[in-house]
């Protein structure tokens, strides 16, 4: 059973081929499988580790390193909150203690705190599947979510590819 | 206070802010010339030379001299490869994001010209994973300079073959460590190896290697344009030419702002970035990035030029990433230190025992002191694990018993706290002064 669909193998394949070594493209591969499935499942780990010729052990060590890969189901939207220093002082620890309670019971949301963002020129910054939204407030912030989760914005995936975009 | 700008890496974005990405737009502003003139004159140590007159140090932190960086591959040994860092992780740096989504075609002209330099037929651009959209026009920046015949099998008919492929990270600020960075790149969690082996010697793939920041690489089509004298004009002493700057935090006017080397602080918090919100006071700044020391609002201190060497020599900080942190008279400098130790510790890769614990611990100290949990002694505590990491805590992050300076990064803070806050610190843990 393949965990990649057709278009994506394909996409898979071509992405190994662009690196001297396949290992490489592991973690090209776990935004591909994010985009795809919504989470770094083991079913992909498995898939991954096929196609860039190492174990899924070694897929998994590696991918357990970085912050983006979901290693467990999380919402369809995931809201990263900047609280480093230039939010810290602009009101970033208030927009992440609105949007967690707001969205505690909300399984389509999911809110992180993250470290800065590179969006500091417009904190306090937020990114919706790393979509940036700057000069927030707790009240802007939920109106930015409540607009996603309306459907009058179009979400990129969780590994924050446009629909149908290239990983 | 009446500094402009000087705007040449950002002079594209401003002029054409409706589509200076796009590659109509890039080329009606003049991108690729210089790269075609490069390769008709056909001449890499030609440019090798440009950018050594230029005095062209690079803008990822180090502030190492790029010629020289270039000149330490060994001769002859190929394949070799440009990996251009674009991680852009440090706290409150946000230039490289801002180059990489309004103006990737400036970039992919930098990296060509870099390429045929060094003799590089492949080069890697290592994005941040959370820069969606920059990778967006990063990706199809290439994709377009491809169908132009800017990049591919023999350029223009030059018969240098260039090809630039775009790694997306995963979120961590530790592979913006060139060594991480290149670990990480070969499918590896992201770990800084011991040096030596220098990258130049044994990097990507344990091939020759250069690591360059994406606005170092943004500027080389200026350098090559002007010519490396002209560009050294630019500036002050061993600071040649412009850098841009990140302001942030307190000022008015927060924003990226490109200045000749040798403005002051006062310069750009005030003159561009419009001085404090409600006109309050600066109590204090820090210019480098997370990882530099601090200093204060004193007159002294914003009247300092922007200056690598002198900054460093004078008062121990750097101008590091190019980013400026601005904490008015009301701000905690306890909170402030605590959030960038919890940084510090959340970004530690854990490879050394010194970072990996004592980044936790000083996040822990730090926490409890700006709750009003402080305890008499924690200063001194601080100091102890500081020394750990650092030894000589206030010459920090000069010496360092880890792998990469990370960890050293961590103490900056608590020198700082010690050298500009100790009676207000020590007053929060119930020592009188
Ligand atoms: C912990 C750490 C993080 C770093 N992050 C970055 C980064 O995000 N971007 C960058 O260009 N350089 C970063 N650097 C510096 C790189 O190691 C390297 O010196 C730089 O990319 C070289 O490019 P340059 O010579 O053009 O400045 C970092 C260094 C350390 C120690
Ligand atoms: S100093 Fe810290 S981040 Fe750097 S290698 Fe050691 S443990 Fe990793
Ligand atoms: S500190 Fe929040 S985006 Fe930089």
């Amino acid at each position: 059973m393949s965990f990649f669909t057709d278009a994506n193998l394909a996409r898979a394949r071509e992405i190994v081929a662009r690196y001297p070594s396949p290992k490489s493209a592991i973690l090209p591969l776990a935004h591909l499988a994010q985009d795809q499935h919504g989470w770094l499942s083991p079913e992909a780990m498995e898939q991954i580790a096929e196609l860039t010729g190492v174990t899924p052990a070694q897929v998994f060590g590696t991918c357990s390193f970085y912050t983006m890969f979901k290693l467990r189901p999380c919402g369809r939207l995931v809201v990263s909150v900047c609280t480093n220093v230039s939010c810290l002082v602009t009101g970033g620890p208030e927009i992440l203690d609105h949007l967690e309670r707001r969205y505690a019971l909300d399984p389509d949301v999911t809110v992180e705190e993250v470290e800065c963002i590179a969006a500091c020129g417009g904190a306090p910054a937020m990114q919706v599947n790393y979509e940036f939204h700057e000069r927030l407030t707790p009240e802007l912030a939920e109106d930015v979510v409540d607009a996603y989760k309306r459907g009058a914005l179009a979400p990129r995936t969780v590994s924050g590819a446009r629909a149908g975009g290239a990983a | 206070m009446s500094v402009e700008e000087r705007r040449i890496v950002t002079r594209r974005l401003h002029e054409r802010p409706e589509d200076s990405w796009t590659i109509d737009g890039a080329l009606a502003s003049g991108a690729y010339r210089v790269w075609r003139e490069v390769l008709r004159t056909g001449d890499p140590a030609a440019v090798q030379e440009q950018v050594r007159l230029s005095g062209l140090r690079g803008r990822g932190g180090a502030g190492f001299p790029t010629a020289q960086k270039w000149s330490f591959l060994p001769e002859g040994r190929y394949p070799r490869y440009l990996v251009v860092n674009g991680d852009e992780g440090e706290p409150s740096t946000f230039k490289d994001r801002m180059l990489v989504e309004r103006d990737p075609h400036q970039l992919v002209e930098g990296i060509a010209i870099a390429s045929y330099a060094i003799g590089c037929n492949l080069a890697f651009v290592y994005l941040r994973g959370e820069f969606a959209l920059g990778y967006e026009r990063l990706t199809q920046a290439i994709a377009d300079a491809r169908s132009h015949g800017f990049l591919g099998r023999d350029v223009l008919g030059s018969g240098f073959d260039l090809d630039v492929v775009v790694h997306r990270g995963a979120g961590a600020y530790i592979c913006g460590e060139e060594t991480a960075l290149i670990e990480s790149l070969e499918g590896e969690r992201g770990m800084p190896r011991i040096r030596p082996p220098f990258p130049a010697v044994e990097g990507l793939y344990a091939k020759p290697t250069v690591v360059n920041n994406v606005e170092t690489l943004s500027t080389l089509p200026h350098i090559v344009e002007m010519g490396g004298e002209e560009y050294a004009k630019l500036g002050v002493n061993r600071s040649t030419g412009t850098r841009i700057f990140s302001v942030s935090g307190h000022v008015k006017r927060p924003g990226n702002y490109e200045v000749e080397l040798g403005v002051t602080f006062r310069d750009l918090v005030f003159g561009l970035a419009g001085g404090i919100r409600d006109d309050r006071a600066v109590k204090f700044f820090i210019p480098g990035g997370a990882s530099s020391q601090w200093l204060t609002g004193s007159d002294e201190h914003l009247d300092a030029p922007l200056d690598m060497d002198f900054v460093q020599q004078t008062y121990g900080v750097m101008l590091g990433s190019g980013a400026v942190m601005v904490f008015d008279d009301t701000t905690d400098p306890l909170l402030v230190a605590w959030r960038l130790a919890k940084f510090f510790a959340h970004e530690s890769c854990g490879k050394c025992t010194p970072c990996r614990e004592g980044t936790g611990w000083i996040e822990k100290v730090l926490y409890r002191m700006a709750h009003g949990m402080g305890r008499p002694e924690d200063l001194d505590l601080l100091f102890d694990v500081g020394d750990n990491i650092s030894p000589g805590v206030v010459n920090a992050p000069f010496t360092q018993t880890t792998i990469c300076p990370l960890g050293p990064s961590v103490v900056s803070s608590i020198a700082s706290l010690h050298r500009y806050f100790r009676d207000e610190v020590q007053a929060r843990v119930g020592v009188s002064a």
